[in-house]
């Protein structure tokens, strides 16, 4: 009876694992044969019809070097203040609240306020700054939560240390709180722009729509996500948006693998100290 | 001086986080007002009917049709991720264990978008073919967010199982019960909490998920009479109509817009109460 149910309990971690699989490995058999040299360093000509996706794979870099500029000095610092400086338990607990419910707002109404605020209201063209800002703002909640909670692990006794030897608190924090807690709060950064490059709904009424190479943050852009939005659903190519959709996958592939390898390293070389 | 400047700063960058949900309240807010000045509240809850040409804006079949899908999502969601985290935290060896946490992060990273373009080219022909209709349909939508909530639901309930004291199993043990009948009478009741935060979690992310439901749900807007009919959700909707809503109409899509975020405060409230009704 045992083993029915040990074998019931392990076929729905097959079935989890096999959803994955097939996703990936569905999107990628239909997507490689279509990349190639070409296809990444190329215009799209015809609205995506053909060409390549050379421009949305800019303004993607752009949008996750600009959201990580605005969103982790904000997130690591709200995390230091509320762990290191903060007295009040309310306010702890208030601002808290405020980060776990910018964490559950859709990603649609963020869209919504990027519009209203930053297009009609304060008049911004449609351009990456303003889609990093509000890529930024979804990013924030995630990287506050994940550091304040590993700037919090740093065990006591370091800190005690520290102070004993005669460091002052921020020379404390600089060289032994968030040298601690760095893999940490990695790990919450990546989460965070993983989500931030990999959102269309949120940056769709405010980043534009242009086929052209951005060449600063103030012009328009298409990220790769909307790309394959507006391929798939219009009806464009769907060979391209196959490719599209393969780039997508393997970017996030090797931002999991690589972040968890660089975790590891740091994890092996803290412990073997 | 110096130390006393950094607090300063850094308390300034805290406070950003409440600015920003206030500002994003307000604009909501003045956004949206003149819809409900101009319909009232019981009318744009009430009528049925969604036609901008007409001047109706009624908004009730799309609440239906979000709710409706992501209930759906749920109940195809939570016995496999339950299922999973229990088998990954419990019956696992520590080695499958470890391969397990970049799968769950692969699943959590991939865009949405792509997991709407799964659906669009092959759970829709399948549906189309095997099971009815023209594909474009709620039950489509449910799948993929099923999907798309699973990791969500695992690692939080990988999460609760892993915390439960294991002093509490040693007992069990002690007490002489097999490994399952500690799970069922011991583990799952003490991680509930837990677990039930992260349902809840996930029926928010697949309340306020867009365009991979856009993609798949057809968008005819209409009470669902079927899973296999098309439908239109809170989400979508803004999402369609956004780019060419003017005057009244774009007041409404605030509106929308409103109702998702009162939807998502009422979630949130409710894992707050549990949190505090179990005192985790």
């Amino acid at each position: 009876m045992d083993l029915v149910k040990k074998i019931f309990f392990t076929l729905s971690g097959i079935i989890t694992v096999a959803i994955l699989l097939v996703i990936v490995s569905y999107i990628l058999i239909n997507g490689l044969p279509f990349i190639d040299f070409e296809f990444i360093f190329s215009n799209p000509v015809d609205s995506g019809r053909s060409g390549g996706i050379f421009p949305m794979i800019i303004s993607s870099l752009y949008l996750l070097v600009l959201t990580a500029l605005i969103a982790v000095p904000i997130g690591v610092g709200s995390a230091i203040y509320m762990t290191q400086y903060c007295k009040s338990n309310a306010f702890v607990n208030f601002i808290r609240f405020c980060s776990q419910i910018l964490s559950a707002i859709p990603s649609i109404i963020y869209g919504l306020f990027g519009f209203t605020f930053l297009i009609m209201f304060l008049k911004l063209d449609w351009s990456l700054f303003a889609a990093s800002v509000v890529l930024a703002i979804m990013s924030v909640p995630t990287i506050f939560q994940v550091s304040e909670i590993s700037i919090n692990s740093v065990p006591g006794e370091l800190v005690e240390a520290s102070l004993g030897l005669g460091a002052n608190k921020s020379q404390t924090i600089t060289s032994v709180i968030l040298p601690s807690a760095i893999s940490g709060i990695f790990t919450g950064i990546i989460l965070a722009l993983t989500r931030a490059i990999s959102e269309a709904a949120a940056v769709m009424y405010v980043v534009g729509s242009t086929f052209t190479v951005p060449l600063s943050i103030f012009d328009a852009g298409r990220p790769l996500p909307l790309h394959l939005y507006i391929l798939a659903s219009e009806g464009v190519s769907l060979d391209n948006a196959y490719a599209t959709a393969s780039i997508l996958i393997i970017m996030v592939l090797i931002i999991t693998v690589f972040s968890n390898y660089c975790l590891n390293r740091y994890q092996n070389k803290i412990e073997g100290l | 001086m110096n130390e006393k400047f950094i607090e300063k700063g850094l308390l300034s960058i805290t406070l950003c986080l409440f600015f920003i949900i206030a500002l994003i309240i307000v604009f909501l807010a003045y956004e949206s007002i003149p819809a409900f000045h101009h319909f009232g509240l019981i009318k744009i809850l009430s009528d049925i009917h969604w036609i901008p040409d007409l001047n109706l804006f009624g908004i009730f079949p799309m609440i239906l049709s979000s709710l409706l899908v992501s209930f759906l999502a749920l109940i195809i969601a939570v016995p496999l991720s339950l299922t999973t985290a229990i088998y990954i935290e419990e019956l696992s060896s520590i080695r499958i264990k470890k391969l397990f946490k970049p799968i769950i992060q692969t699943l959590a990273g991939i865009p949405s978008v792509v997991y709407g373009f799964f659906g669009l080219t092959v759970l829709i022909p399948l549906i189309r073919d095997y099971v009815g209709g023209d594909g474009f349909s709620i039950l489509a939508a449910s799948i993929v967010l099923a999907i798309m909530i699973l990791p969500t639901i695992i690692t939080l309930s990988q999460d609760a199982i892993r915390n439960v004291p294991f002093e509490y199993k040693q007992a069990s043990f002690a007490l002489g019960s097999t490994h399952f009948q500690a799970i069922s009478k011991i583990i799952l009741p003490a991680a509930l909490p837990g677990i039930l935060t992260g349902i809840i979690l996930g029926l928010g992310r697949a309340v306020g998920e867009t365009l991979a439901v856009l993609m798949v749900i057809g968008n005819v807007n209409q009470i669902p009479s079927s899973v296999l009919d098309s439908a239109r959700t809170l989400t979508s909707n803004i999402a369609l109509e956004m780019c060419y809503a003017m005057d009244i109409h774009y007041h409404m899509l605030f509106v929308n817009g409103v109702v998702l975020f009162v939807i998502i405060v009422i979630l949130m409230a409710l894992t707050i109460c549990i949190q505090h009704k179990w005192g985790c």
